[in-house]
């Protein structure tokens, strides 16, 4: 079965320029740098990763926002962008308030995806509008009311409402609950997946929170400095990480659980991401890595294609192995001075 | 005597679309090297109580009582206030680089900052602690990151260099506003286990404010939870955690996802977030409680209890979580 | 799992947002002004002065006095000197016995026809320019952007000078020189307010759902840029009005025996020891004028700002 959505070997480089006149280019930012990834018809795809790590523009290059440095990218078989394909095609955005405008009224708004595709006459698009209102929870009489006099909860359902217009079949959403209080974002939560179920839909769904992840994905992939390091069913993913780098992310999760949370070992990360403007050599994650060698700073690994959990490490994690907490990190019981490491190019000595 | 005793503190905002109360009445006290969690959404107040404490809310309405070692914080004249500011208590922000100042050096505005409070320094001695304070936090090379810029750090960096700078007093009080919510996960690990630390070696008290219950888990020694600016259970973390009394609490404490990975579906604290103009009558929360009883609507609940404190209408030995505790707080409230 | 479902728990939600109040931001903005005192007593000076200015012939007519016709017998004393305020002349007479009331209400038609009209025309081009600069960006964005830092470098007054000297001057004639003058102002602010717009996420999810760009302009764009042109015009009135009685005061602008208060103001140079009146009247009118629009364009801009919108719960 063909994939519903097909990514293969994007890159999106961002470049830097300087100078007023001649704009010359002094520097690339490698904001995704190779991402090959299949989305499957009805599945959630979840993507992880810190801020930089390309997520978010990844999510732009496959809703056609960016274009891609290089590599291609298929929608249903076809190269995105043909007909048809920005009304499969929707995003949801993470800002409840930036990404409605202030100055026009939510029906108007829900409204856009069928104005700008020409669905329907007038009539029939307020009937639409007043459908979907109902369908994410919004009283339908509220169409002529402004976003402002919405809460940030009732802002991302109307997001939510205008993003499921054109009656789309893929729809990324892009931090979709990171913007709002806790005790809202399960009613969103709830919503996205009670859409999906009742609508068909296929989710790409970024997050940083890595709890939220779990619970709405089938399959998660945890991005670095613009890469994949691994992908796996969401289950798998979370109980045998197999990257070092993933194994760090979620020990590093905090958790509302105190016994818990005292409980589980920290892996804690030295230093801070490199500067995907100069990514690190071999494996982008090295400099930082517990279990980095003098391959991982030559060889670039690969994420293997075929299998259902891959992971992008030369010695990945096994399970029950104990990442050295002697290696990296703060040590907990220590004022030493200095031991933060950030040199990116500290490597496997 | 407790080093921070705050009692029945209000803060309202003249707006032009009508009184804002940020804060109903907040009182709490924190003990000498005690940690206490100020868990609370948008909105709730948690953030602009600690602020009037420090003067730093203009324009606002303020009453109540906050007593630092005895002396009473509200009304303190600005210049008194200023030199507690820094010395005594500290304060971190969510996001350093509005408190750093971005065209002087990073060494130099700890330096300045030494130098304001202990006159008696010379400059080499107040650099050469400056040093010490960022090798302390774990800024590598800190005899030549003392020379950067604030943009020269990323932003764990940054945060690292507000920690120094909040430290290089040895204040006895330190507000941690939000310190972590724009740092990475794994960055976040290393900035909190260097609070923990920290405060550890030097007996600080530490006021932490965070919308995240993560973060209460790991670093707090009581928890105080606040609701459209009131706190409406206090309690110490296991028994907040584990043996919660407040609907509200309960809510956010079950809305997450499970961390076994269960994919039953979400439990949702129904409704919006109040109006700051306009807060509900009685108990802030009724909109939005499933186990709203009629009392609830009318009469404003105080805190009640003698070490877990709740302000909810609900018996006090009425706790925990999961269905078995739902379901008495059902019969309860029927 | 149905649909049913989804909308039933959205049922026991309640639905009213907080501090619903079903009323679009101008509608909130128009109520935050009609609450600020100093916007509101400023509107209604504003208001008396277009009222003074349009009924200036009925007063003409009860006064009997045309603003150009000269009293030599009434208006001025038998040294030849203006007389001062009275039951004839209410505000005095000017130094060729002219009716100092009668030609102030005239000179009020100038300065808010040139202001009003100037403002007008500059918010018009402001408008387009900066859009199109700042929408387009690239180089139309930047050759736009030079052009407006020259107009914005050029000596103004001596521009004036030298086209009032070669076309002569008239009416309209200042109003474009004004307009000129002004709208790379106005062009600065929207071309500036239309790239921070460009940025925003609404403009990013218009794009996304395939809508073209000069859909975008209008529909996502244009309201968004109401306030600001709307606090700037207001503030530019004032400014207008101020360089029309430059002008005329150096006798630059409008044709000298018009009345305006620049040119009455010119006049009174001679004899405000005797008569101050011609000095203090037409200043006072031009203070008030400017004072009310400069009030009032303040007052828009908190209005339409409102920092309490930051303190509402949610944000």
């Amino acid at each position: 079965m063909t994939p519903l959505l097909n990514v293969s070997d994007v890159r999106k480089y961002f470049p830097i320029r300087k100078g007023v006149f001649l704009r010359r280019e002094v520097g690339r930012v490698h904001a995704v740098d190779g991402v090959s990834l299949q989305v499957r018809a009805g599945e959630t795809l979840g993507i992880v990763g810190e801020s930089g790590c390309g997520k978010s523009t990844l999510a732009r290059c496959v809703t056609g926002l960016y274009p891609v440095t290089s590599g291609s990218i298929e929608f249903d078989g076809a190269p995105i962008g043909g007909k048809g394909f920005r009304r499969d095609v929707q995003m949801i955005f993470q800002d409840p308030y930036g990404s409605l405008n202030p100055r026009r009224r939510v029906g108007s708004i829900i409204a856009d995806p069928l104005v700008i595709h020409r669905i329907g006459n007038a009539a029939e698009r307020r009937r639409r509008v007043q459908e979907l209102m109902e369908l994410v929870g919004l009283n339908p009489e509220h169409f002529n009311r402004f976003p402002a006099e919405f809460s940030g909860g009732q802002r991302q359902r109307i997001g939510i409402a205008r993003a499921l217009a054109s009656r789309p079949r893929l729809v990324v959403c892009d931090e979709p609950v990171s913007a709002l209080d806790v005790s809202i974002q399960a009613q969103v939560i709830n919503l996205l997946k009670d859409l999906q179920a009742e609508l068909g839909l296929t989710y790409v769904f970024i997050a940083h929170d890595l709890s939220v992840v779990r619970y709405v994905s089938d399959r998660v992939a945890v991005m670095y400095l613009g890469r994949i390091v691994e992908i796996a069913p969401g289950e798998d993913l979370y109980k045998t990480p197999r990257h070092p780098y993933t194994n760090a992310l979620l020990s590093a999760a905090s958790v509302a659980d105190p016994d818990l949370s005292a409980r589980r070992e920290r892996i804690v990360l030295t230093g801070d991401v490199p500067s995907p403007i100069t990514p690190p050599s071999g494996c982008r994650f090295h400099p930082r890595c517990p279990k980095a060698q003098a391959r991982c700073v030559r060889e670039d690994p690969l994420l293997l294609p075929g299998g259902d959990h891959s992971a992008a490490c030369h010695f990945p994690v096994v399970p029950g192995e104990r990442l050295g907490a002697e290696h990296a990190g703060i040590p907990q019981e220590s004022t030493e001075p200095g031991l933060g490491r950030t040199e990116p190019d500290r490597g496997g000595e | 005597m407790a080093l921070l005793e705050v009692s029945g503190l209000t803060v309202s905002f003249p707006t032009p679309d009508g009184v804002v109360r940020a804060v109903r009445g907040m009182s709490f006290e924190v003990e000498r090297g005690r940690t206490l969690g100020i868990v609370g959404e948008s909105g709730s107040g948690k953030s602009v109580s600690t602020q009037t404490l420090m003067g730093l809310t203009r324009g606002a309405e303020v009453s109540g009582s906050a007593r630092f070692e005895g002396r009473e914080l509200i009304g303190m004249p600005a210049e008194e206030l200023r030199r507690l500011r820094g010395a005594q208590i500290a304060m971190i922000f969510q996001d350093p680089l509005s408190s750093l100042h971005p065209l002087y050096t990073v060494g130099w505005q700890i330096v300045e900052l030494i130098r304001i409070h202990e006159p008696a320094t010379t400059k080499a001695q107040a650099r050469k602690w400056a040093i010490e304070q960022l090798a302390l936090v774990g800024i590598p090379q800190p005899d030549r990151r003392v020379d950067d810029y604030p943009h020269q750090f990323s932003g764990g960096m940054r945060q690292r260099a507000m920690i120094a700078m909040a430290l290089a007093l040895q204040p006895k009080l330190i507000i941690a506003d939000e310190p972590t919510t724009a740092l990475d996960a794994t960055v976040q690990a290393q900035i909190l286990d260097l609070m923990a630390r920290l405060q550890r070696e030097f007996d600080t008290a530490l006021i932490m404010i965070t919308h995240d219950l993560g973060v209460i888990a790991d670093m707090a020694d009581q928890v105080l939870v606040m609701y459209a600016g009131k706190p409406i259970e206090v309690a110490e973390r296991r028994e907040l955690y584990y043996r919660p009394h407040h609907p509200y609490t309960v809510g956010l404490l079950e809305s997450v996802p499970s961390t076994t990975g269960a994919k039953e579906r979400l439990k949702p604290v129904p409704g919006q977030p109040p109006s700051l103009l306009r807060p509900p009558s009685g108990c802030a929360f009724h909109p939005r409680c499933p186990y709203v009883m009629p009392k609830c609507r009318t009469d404003v609940p105080p805190l009640m209890g003698e070490e877990h404190l709740s302000a909810c209408w609900l018996p006090l030995d009425v706790v925990g979580l999961g269905p078995e505790a739902a379901r008495r707080r059902t019969e309860e409230s029927s | 799992m149905s649909l049913t479902d989804a909308s039933a728990e959205a049922e026991h939600v309640p639905e009213e947002a907080p501090a619903v109040r079903g009323k679009g931001p101008w509608r909130l903005a128009w109520e935050r002004l009609a609450r600020d005192r100093a916007a509101m007593v400023s509107l209604g000076v504003i208001a008396v002065i277009v009222l003074l200015a349009l009924l200036a012939p009925v007063f003409a007519a009860i006064t009997g006095h045309d603003p150009q016709a000269q009293f030599p017998e009434t208006g001025l004393t038998p040294e030849g000197l203006p007389v001062g305020p009275g039951s004839d002349f209410w505000l005095g007479a000017d130094s060729l016995g002219r009716d100092l009331f009668i030609r102030i209400l005239y000179g009020a038609r100038i300065s808010l026809l040139v202001g009003l009209l100037s403002t007008l025309l500059a918010t018009v081009f402001g408008i387009v320019a900066g859009m199109v600069a700042g929408f387009y960006g690239g180089w139309v964005d930047g050759v736009l952007a030079r052009v407006l830092d020259v107009v914005l470098s050029f000596p103004y007054l001596l521009v004036a000078i030298v086209l009032v000297a070669a076309l002569g001057a008239s009416v309209p004639l200042m109003i474009f020189v004004i307009a000129f003058f002004s709208f790379a102002a106005m062009a600065r602010v929207v071309r500036g307010q239309t790239i921070a717009y460009k940025e925003r996420e609404f403009i990013e999810a218009a794009r996304s759902m395939g809508a073209g760009k000069v859909r975008t302009m209008f529909v996502d764009v244009v309201p968004n840029l109401i306030a600001p042109v709307t606090v700037l015009a207001t503030l530019l009135i004032p400014t207008s009005i101020v360089f029309e009685a430059t002008l005329s005061f150096l006798g630059l602008g409008v044709d000298p025996r018009t009345a305006s208060w620049g040119a009455i103001l010119a006049d009174s140079v001679d004899f405000y020891r005797v008569a101050p009146g011609l000095l203090v009247f037409p200043a006072l009118m031009l203070l008030l004028t400017t004072l009310s629009f400069n009030l009032l364009g303040d007052g828009i801009r908190d209005a339409l700002d409102p920092r309490s919108d930051r303190l509402l719960p949610g944000k």
